[in-house]
C-alpha cells in the first residue's frame, strides 16, 4: 500500500466485495486505453530519505549570504509567529471557504487582509489576493479594459517591472511604451484610446513616482490610473489612493513571506467601491446569520468563474489564500509603526550604501532621482563585481546588462554587510 | 462567538515585532521626497503585541475545519491528506531562501528538483514537455489555451475562434477560453455522462481550436469515447485539451497521451498533495506533445552537460508569472512523488476505491445518476423531497465538511462526493451512515441546521447588498 493510505489488505477485500468486483484491476474496466505498465518513477523513498534527499540538494544552491538582489522580491525579515500561524492545519489543509459556518477562520481573516490592504492603498474595496505582483498588474490592465469598454491598452514606461510588462503581452495587452528619463517617468503624452495608465511606485529602479502625474494624466483621457506600489513603501509614502489612482496592485512578497525562489507570493487588488464588480477574483464581505450574529462569507459571486462561467471577469479560482494570511499576520505584528521603521530602516541603509558607492568613486545611474531602498549602480564590469562579491560571501545585486547594477537594501542588511560590498565593489573596478 | 477584528484588540502603541536597532544614520525621508508624496495620515493597522496576534489567530483558525480536523469530501478538489514531510521539505533553508534572480549556477539544486519534477509530469502524463510556471489550475487552463492559439497564429490560420467545453465542464474552463480571446461552445453528454461524441462531431470544424475536456469528467465518469474524440478534433486540425483536476483517477492506471491528448495541466495541490492553503495558493503545472512544446511558457528548465539552465522556448507565448511559478509548491509534490515512486497507482487504485465504496453503499437511498463504476469521485442526488444544500449543512453538524455541492450543473441537486485515498474504511462507514440517515431526517429539521457550527447559515443577500470588505 501506498504511504498515506490506510488500507489493509482485509479492508480492500470488504470493500471490493461491497462494490461487486472482485480485484481492484475490475474498477478500471472503463478505461480505455488502459495503461499497463509500472510507471517509469525512481522508487520511494521513506519520509527521512526523502528529507535527506531534500537537503542534501540544497547544497547545491548558494544561500545564507547576504543578499542585495530585490527587482520585485525582497529578503526581508519575516517574524516567527508568521510561521506558526499559516502552519495551523486549520489553515493550510481547508478549502477555499465555500461552507462559511465552518470556514470563519479564513474568512475573518481574509476580511481583515482586505482591510490592511484597503488601509495601506487608500482605496476602498480590495480583493482576497491574485497570484503575484505580475498578475496583478495584469488583471488591474485587463479591468481597465471592462471599465472603460476599451481594448485592453496600457501605457507603462521602462519603470514598470519588465517581468510584469511581459506577462500583460502574455495576456494579449496592448502595451505602449511611454518616456523615462533620469529614472522617471514622463506622463505629459498619453495615448488618447489606452485603457490604464501605469506607474509604478517605487519603480523597478527604486525611484519615486509621481502618481499624482500619472493620474491626471489617465483622467485627461478618460482612462483608469494603476498604481503599482511595494506594500512597505506605503507605510511612507502617500496612499496612492489620495493621488488619484483608481486601482493599486503590487506584490505583496515583502509582507511575510520567503524567497523561496520565486513564489508561492501573492498579489494585491484594490479599487474604488465604484469599480468593485469589476475586480476579479475573490471577496469577502460581513454579514449576520439566522441569529443575527456578525460573520463572513464571499460575496458579489457572480463575477466568478464558478458562477457567471464564460462571462466571468477572470478565470481565477485557486488564489494566495495562505500567503495573504501570511501577510495579514505579518501586518499585525509589525503594525504601522513597525512597518514604518521596516521602511525607514531599509532607506537609511541603502542611502548609507549609495553614499559610501558615491564616495568610493562610482556613480548612481540616476543620481538626482529620489529612491528609497533600491539604485542603480554603474559599474565597469558587472560581472566581475558580481564574482568577486560571491567570493566575499555575497549575493551581489542584478546585472541589468548594460554597465549597471540594481542593488536593493533592506532592514535585514548590517551595516558591516554594506561596508564589505563597498569595500569589494570598489577593489573590483 | 464572532470574533473581534485584530484591530480591535490593539492600542496606540503596542507592538508585535522588534526590528534590529539602527547602526547608520537615520536618512530623513523630507529631505528625499517632496512632502505631498509622504504619507500624512497613519493606517489604521492593528496595534498588537505577539501574544494578542497568536492567540487571536489560533482561536480564528479554531473556527475553520480542514482536512486535519475533519473527513472533508470535496468533490473535484481532491483533499487529500497533507503530508508533514512536504512542509518540512519547503522550510529547508537552503531553498526558502534562494531568491529567485540568484544565477544559475548558484541554485542548481532548485534547477534539479524543478528539472526531476518536469520529468515526473511527463512519466505520469506520457507527455513529453511540462511547465512548472502556471500559478494555479485555472492558469494552467489559460497557459495551455493561449498555447493553442499562438500555434494557430504560428501557423498562420486565422480561422479558429471557437473552443468546445462539455456542459459538466469546470467554470474555469469556458472562462479561460474567454480569457484566451476565443468563443466557449458547449457540447453536450450521452447518457453516461460523457461527452456526446457524435454532437462533438457536428460541431467541430475549421473553427475549433480545442477541446477542454475533464477525464475523468465532473461526475466522476472515464470519458470512455477519449481516443475518438482527440480523433474527431485531430481530423479538424483541432487540439485536445485536458483538464487535469481530477488526475488523482488517472495515475498509473491511464496517461493522457496514450489517449491522444495534446496538452493538460495539473493540480498539483490536488494530485500531488500540497495543501490547499484555504484558497492558495497551487501550481497548475502542464505538459505537452512535441507540436505544442516551442510555445511553452518561457522559462522551462533544461540539463545540459550535468548543469542545469533556463531555457526560453523558440515560440513561447511569454512569461505567465513574475518568476519561476510557485516554487514551494514545486518542493513538496517533488518531495510526495518522490516518497511515492510507481507507488502512485496505489494512491490512484484506493482512491477509486474509496469513491465506488461510497456509491455502492449510498445507492438505494440516494439517486445516483450515473450509476456504473465510478473513478475517484462519485455524483449523488438527496432523495425525493430534499436539497443537496440541506443535506450539506445537516453534514456540518456531524463534524464533516460537506461535498460539493450543485456542481456539475447538469445534475440537479448534485452533491458530488470525493473522499480520496487517504481515508480509512471506519471513516468512510461513519459517514455513509451519517448520510444515511440524514437522508431519513426531516425536511423541516434539515433546514435549521447547522446548529452545532460556529454560525448558523448566512444572509449572503445582506452581504452583497450592504457590502462591507473593510474595516
Amino acid at each position: 500500500m501506498a504511504r498515506f493510505t490506510p488500507h489493509t489488505e482485509a479492508d480492500v477485500q470488504e470493500m471490493l466485495e461491497a462494490i461487486g468486483v472482485e480485484t481492484l484491476d475490475d474498477l478500471f474496466t472503463d478505461v480505455h486505453p488502459k495503461y499497463e505498465g509500472d510507471l517509469d518513477l525512481p522508487g520511494a523513498l521513506s519520509e527521512y530519505e526523502a528529507l535527506g534527499e531534500v537537503d542534501s540538494l540544497a547544497k547545491h544552491n548558494v544561500y545564507g549570504l547576504p543578499i542585495f538582489l530585490g527587482a520585485g522580491a525582497y529578503d526581508r525579515i519575516v517574524p516567527s509567529a508568521v510561521g506558526a500561524i499559516i502552519s495551523r492545519g486549520e489553515y493550510l489543509t481547508c478549502y477555499t471557504p465555500y461552507q462559511p459556518e465552518i470556514s470563519q477562520g479564513t474568512l475573518q481573516s481574509i476580511f481583515e487582509f482586505q482591510s490592511m490592504i484597503s488601509e495601506l492603498t487608500g482605496l476602498q474595496i480590495s480583493n482576497a489576493s491574485v497570484y503575484d505582483g505580475a498578475n496583478a498588474v495584469v488583471e488591474a490592465a485587463l479591468m481597465t479594459a471592462r471599465l472603460t469598454k476599451r481594448d485592453p491598452k496600457v501605457a507603462v514606461s521602462a519603470g514598470l517591472n519588465p517581468r510584469y510588462r511581459e506577462v500583460m503581452e502574455t495576456y494579449r495587452v496592448e502595451v505602449v511604451e511611454l518616456p523615462f528619463e533620469n529614472g522617471t517617468t514622463d506622463f505629459s503624452d498619453v495615448p488618447e484610446d489606452a485603457s490604464g495608465i501605469f506607474v509604478q511606485s517605487p519603480n523597478f529602479f527604486g525611484v519615486v513616482e509621481d502618481i499624482g502625474a500619472a493620474s491626471e494624466a489617465a483622467h485627461a483621457v478618460e482612462a483608469l490610473s494603476v498604481a503599482v506600489c511595494d506594500p512597505i513603501s506605503l507605510s511612507v509614502l502617500e496612499a496612492p489612493g489620495n493621488l488619484g489612482a483608481d486601482v493599486a496592485v503590487g506584490e505583496a512578497q515583502p509582507l511575510g513571506m520567503p524567497l523561496m525562489f520565486g513564489g508561492p507570493y501573492a498579489g494585491y487588488m484594490a479599487t474604488k467601491e465604484e469599480y468593485v464588480r469589476q475586480l476579479p477574483g475573490r471577496i469577502t464581505g460581513e454579514t449576520i446569520d439566522e441569529d443575527g450574529k456578525l460573520a463572513y462569507v464571499l460575496t458579489l459571486r457572480g463575477r466568478e468563474q464558478d458562477i457567471r462561467r464564460a462571462r466571468a471577469n477572470s478565470n481565477i479560482c485557486t488564489n494566495q489564500a495562505l500567503t495573504a494570511l501570511a501577510a495579514t499576520a505579518y501586518t499585525a505584528l509589525m503594525g504601522p509603526q513597525g512597518l514604518r521603521e521596516v521602511a525607514e530602516l531599509s532607506i537609511s541603509r541603502a542611502h548609507y550604501l549609495a553614499e559610501k558607492l558615491e564616495e568610493a568613486g562610482l556613480k548612481l545611474r540616476y543620481p538626482d532621482a529620489p529612491f528609497l531602498w533600491e539604485f542603480a549602480v554603474e559599474l565597469p564590469d558587472v560581472a566581475r563585481a558580481n564574482e568577486a562579491l560571491l567570493e566575499a560571501g555575497i549575493v551581489s545585486g542584478l546585472d541589468l546588462g548594460d554597465g549597471a547594477m540594481l542593488v536593493a537594501v533592506t532592514e535585514k542588511r548590517t551595516k558591516d554587510e554594506l561596508d564589505a560590498f563597498v569595500e569589494v565593489v570598489a577593489d573590483a573596478v | 462567538m464572532p470574533f473581534d477584528l485584530i484591530r480591535e484588540k490593539g492600542r496606540e502603541g503596542r507592538r508585535g515585532y522588534t526590528l534590529p536597532k539602527p547602526d547608520v544614520g537615520a536618512k530623513e525621508l523630507e529631505s528625499i521626497l517632496p512632502k505631498e508624496w509622504l504619507r500624512k495620515e497613519k493606517p489604521r493597522l492593528p496595534e498588537v503585541d505577539e501574544p494578542t496576534v497568536i492567540r487571536h489567530y489560533t482561536n480564528l483558525s479554531r473556527e475553520n475545519e480542514g482536512i486535519d480536523t475533519t473527513f472533508y469530501p470535496l468533490g473535484s478538489c481532491t483533499m487529500k491528506h497533507n503530508p508533514r514531510a512536504n512542509e518540512a521539505a519547503a522550510v529547508v533553508p537552503g531553498f526558502a531562501g534562494l531568491h529567485p534572480l540568484q544565477p544559475e549556477t548558484q541554485v542548481q539544486g532548485a534547477l534539479l528538483i524543478m528539472h526531476e519534477l518536469q520529468g515526473f509530469l511527463a512519466e505520469v502524463s506520457g507527455l513529453p514537455n511540462v511547465s512548472l510556471q502556471p500559478l494555479a489550475g485555472a492558469q494552467g487552463e489559460l497557459t495551455s489555451i493561449l498555447m493553442v492559439k499562438t500555434f494557430f497564429e504560428d501557423a498562420g490560420d486565422d480561422e479558429r475562434t471557437t473552443v468546445i467545453v462539455p456542459s459538466t465542464a469546470h467554470g474555469t474552463n469556458p472562462a479561460t477560453a474567454s480569457m484566451a480571446g476565443f468563443e466557449s461552445r458547449e457540447v453536450g453528454l450521452d447518457e453516461h455522462g460523457c461527452v456526446a461524441v457524435e454532437e462533438l462531431r457536428e460541431m467541430v470544424d475549421g473553427s475549433t481550436a480545442a477541446l477542454m475536456i475533464t477525464n475523468p469528467n465532473t461526475c466522476g465518469v472515464y470519458e470512455r469515447n477519449i481516443k475518438e474524440i482527440a480523433e474527431v478534433l485531430h481530423e479538424a486540425g483541432a487540439f485536445l485539451y485536458m483538464d487535469g483536476a481530477n488526475m488523482n483517477a488517472n495515475m498509473g492506471r491511464m496517461r493522457p497521451a496514450e489517449a491522444d491528448v495534446d496538452i493538460m495541466h495539473f493540480n498539483l495541490h490536488k494530485t500531488f498533495s500540497t495543501p490547499h492553503g484555504g484558497g492558495g495558493p497551487g501550481c497548475g503545472a502542464i505538459a505537452c506533445s512535441e507540436d505544442l512544446a516551442p510555445f511553452l511558457p518561457d522559462p522551462v528548465v533544461e540539463k545540459e552537460d550535468d548543469a542545469y539552465r533556463f531555457v526560453r522556448p523558440g515560440k513561447t507565448i511569454g512569461r505567465m508569472a513574475t518568476f519561476h511559478g510557485n516554487f514551494g509548491q514545486m518542493l513538496r509534490a517533488w518531495n510526495y512523488i518522490r516518497m511515492h515512486g510507481p507507488e502512485l497507482r496505489d494512491v490512484t487504485d484506493m482512491a477509486v476505491l474509496n469513491a465506488n465504496y461510497v456509491r455502492a453503499q449510498l445507492g438505494g437511498t440516494y439517486r445516483i445518476p450515473y450509476d456504473e463504476l465510478c473513478k475517484h469521485e462519485v455524483v449523488v442526488q438527496p432523495p425525493k423531497g430534499k436539497r443537496a444544500i440541506d443535506i450539506a449543512k445537516g453534514l456540518i453538524d456531524y463534524g464533516y465538511h460537506p461535498p460539493t455541492i450543485y456542481f456539475p450543473l447538469v445534475v440537479k441537486e448534485a452533491m458530488l462526493i470525493e473522499p480520496t485515498e487517504t481515508e480509512s474504511k471506519e471513516t468512510l462507514d461513519d459517514f455513509i451512515g451519517t448520510m444515511l440517515e440524514l437522508a431519513e431526517t426531516s425536511p423541516e429539521d434539515l433546514e435549521e441546521a447547522p446548529t452545532h457550527a460556529p454560525t448558523r447559515r448566512l444572509d449572503e443577500t445582506r452581504a452583497a447588498r450592504q457590502l462591507k470588505a473593510r474595516w
